[in-house]
């Protein structure tokens, strides 16, 4: 009974950071109004964790096998309650909700959106080979597995982007040249701009005053000779506004993109000034190292592509295989093992937790607005849940084999191997696709830069 | 008629606050058909007839510069903003009433414009943080508009009124309440109407008129080294 309320305890220090997180970062610039988002996106986060504290738990062997059990099995039907039924009914809310027209009947097409999603969720599982035809319909197994299907491209899309944008990033080698000259010279033109939109603007606006107080506010010739005066006067007055108008909207168009511009530079010399301070040389240097991994990890997966091969023992044990034959240290075995696949174990958890809540938040400030938050902070928690799942599954992989069998057991008869396959294929997608786009964008900005 | 004075005001405040509507209403006259994202800044010119009905009645041009973005931007934007308030001679601060936050980072938006405009009066900031009596010293008109006042149920329509009085007290401006998508807030004649006139011949003041050699700045420094009889002096 007193783990039980260690175990609660933990779970409502979960779900209080998942508040203050909420609330700190995400939410800094909104009011709460629906608190229920809130709530939801804290109960997920609190769940999500409790399953990798239920893992910790199973290496360090605290509780007994049974009680672990129990509440893997529990904590799981949570999850997937809340990721299947629950969150998607209130996107489908929040989104009718900001739809002025559906406002009477709110509940209704909440539920009819959810049963579309439903729909579109059970047909995921049809071209995948993950099931054994054993199972019955409603299993925890068949939703285990498409929510597995959707958190591993996710997962995998994730870590190919950050392999490939972190050494560039880091590395001072891909900073362009940026001098306090050029920035100023387009600070110049941005202005010059700004003042060729106003002297504009002002032409149009004492031409519409010229009109208005000769009365000719709607500009419709009545009777005979007034037409015959428009003809003269008015029209060309009209067509030389549109004409002005349009070089107003040229140039509105020219200051925005000479703006973004700017911007760039700005940050491009703040990134250079920061990569000749001790912390920026320290990132650099494990830019390098990171290059280096993420290039190794590429090639590993299209090794596992292409030789269609899943690796059979994790890191640990073949760490340990290694040192124990090869280098003929001799040491205690079990103790170790457990140790250090904690700490790995450990490790992987808190930098995929933390590097996915930074990525959560960065997506948050760049597309929502004060509309749309409500909606976009579900799906956020959304994403975050099926994360999580899915790095439960993959992280099986990482563990020695004794700790494996209690995921094996409470995920059902999932195949293992083709998440791990699946991962490695959008990994590799992912990451290449992601060279191809930095090569682009960096090869296309010193280019616009020269053109000045 | 192109030979007007012209006049430059700030329009700040967070993304979505509606500042972009507002720009048009008080431009054109008429509500804005498709708001979307503003990226830098758009400028929009608003014809203003400086103390009118008098004899001393003249048009000026308004530069109404809406500046985009948001209070916690990187360094990098914000610095790329700066460029923007050189020279400016009066600032609009948009907040949104159904949204607490807009209204509380109006502070910052505020000390971001005027620590910029090294003013001689100067605006010393101790370390960013808001302090009133920057605001009792400073020199530049400020005007705070709430928007969206129409999504306001009338229940708690006093409370948030009560709130914005105080935020204008603080920074010792007026302040008008109105929602961007009617245009009968700013009816001629009005009271809101009222208050933007005398906000723009404010400006205008400030800007044209207190340097045109007039006696009264002069005559409270007199008063502050001399004493009674350098004052009688001068009546003589």
């Amino acid at each position: 009974l007193q783990i039980l309320s260690a175990l609660s305890l933990l779970q409502v220090l979960f779900f209080g950071f998942g508040w203050l997180f909420f609330m700190r970062k995400l939410f800094k610039d909104y009011e709460v109004r629906q608190y229920v988002v809130q709530v939801i996106f804290s109960v997920t986060f609190a769940f999500s964790c409790t399953m990798f504290e239920l893992i910790i738990f199973e290496i360090l062997g605290v509780l007994n096998s049974s009680s672990r059990y129990f509440h893997w099995k529990l904590n799981l039907c949570v999850i997937l309650l809340i990721l299947v039924f629950m969150v998607p009914f209130y996107i489908g809310y929040f989104v009718v909700s900001n739809i002025r027209l559906l406002h009477r009947q709110k509940l209704l097409f909440a539920c009819v959106l959810w049963l579309t999603f439903m729909y579109f969720f059970w047909k995921l599982g049809d071209p995948f080979p993950i099931l054994s035809p054993k199972h019955g319909i409603l299993s925890i197994e068949q939703l285990i597995s498409r929510v597995g299907v959707i958190g591993v491209t996710l997962m995998a899309l994730l870590s190919g982007f950050g392999a490939v944008n972190c050494p560039y990033t880091y590395m001072s080698y891909f900073l362009r040249n940026v001098t306090d000259a050029d920035i100023l010279a387009l600070e110049r033109r941005l202005l010059q701009t700004m003042d060729m939109i106003v002297s504009k603007k002002k032409r149009i606006a004492v031409a519409h005053r010229t009109m208005f107080q000769r009365g000719e506010v709607n500009n419709k010739p009545t009777g005979f000779w007034g037409m015959i005066k428009s003809v003269t006067t008015s029209v060309s007055g009209s067509e030389n506004l549109s004409l002005i108008q349009q070089e107003v909207d040229a140039l509105e168009e020219l200051s925005r993109q000479l703006f973004l511009e700017t911007a760039d530079l700005h940050a491009t010399k703040e990134r250079i000034e920061y990569s000749k301070t001790f912390q920026g040389k320290y990132f650099n240097f494990l830019g390098y190292f990171f290059s280096i991994y993420c290039v190794w990890k590429i090639f590993m997966a299209t090794i596992n592509i292409v030789f269609d091969r899943v690796g059979k023992t994790d890191p640990v044990t073949r760490g340990i295989e290694i040192t124990v034959n090869y280098l003929g240290i001799q040491f205690d075995v079990k103790f170790w093992s457990q140790h250090i696949s904690f700490i790995l174990v450990g490790i992987i958890i808190v930098s995929s937790i933390r590097g996915l809540l930074i990525t959560l938040t960065k997506f948050f400030y760049a597309i929502s607005s004060s509309k749309s938050s409500n909606v976009i902070v579900l799906l956020l928690a959304q994403i975050m849940g099926m994360y999580f799942v899915s790095s439960v599954l993959l992280i099986r992989m990482s563990m020695p084999l004794e700790y494996r069998i209690i995921i094996t057991e409470v995920l059902g008869e999932l195949q293992f191997n083709f998440y791990h396959r699946w991962f490695d294929v959008i990994f590799l997608v992912s990451a290449l696709s992601s060279i191809l786009f930095l090569y682009l964008a960096h090869k296309q900005a010193p280019e616009k830069h020269m053109a000045l | 008629m192109a030979a007007l004075d012209r006049v430059k005001v700030l329009v700040l405040g967070d993304s979505g606050v509606g500042k972009s509507s507002l720009v048009h209403l008080l431009c054109h006259n008429q509500v804005l058909g498709n708001p979307s994202w503003t990226v830098g800044c758009s400028v929009d010119v608003r014809i203003h007839d400086y103390k009118e009905g008098t004899p001393e009645e003249k048009t000026y041009y308004i530069e109404l510069w809406d500046v985009g973005g948001s209070v916690g931007s990187a360094t990098s934007v914000k610095s790329t903003r700066a460029v923007f308030y050189n020279l400016l001679n009066g600032i609009i601060l948009v907040h949104d009433l159904t949204n607490k936050k807009s209204s509380q980072n109006l502070y910052r938006w505020s000390l971001e414009a005027l620590n910029r405009d090294v003013a001689p009066t100067g605006v010393l900031v101790t370390n960013g943080d808001y302090d009133r009596e920057q605001f009792a010293d400073n020199q530049i008109p400020l005007l705070v508009i709430g928007t969206k006042l129409d999504q306001i149920p009338e229940a708690k329509r006093n409370e948030v009124l009560t709130r914005t009085a105080f935020l204008a007290e603080d920074f010792n401006a007026e302040e008008i309440n109105l929602d961007c998508t009617n245009p009968r807030y700013l009816a001629a004649g009005s009271s809101n109407a009222v208050k933007l006139s005398r906000f723009f011949d404010k400006v205008i003041e400030k800007r044209y008129f207190l340097r045109d050699g007039n006696q009264i700045p002069g005559f409270s420094e007199r008063k502050r080294f001399g004493g009674g009889t350098m004052k009688s002096l001068h009546y003589d």
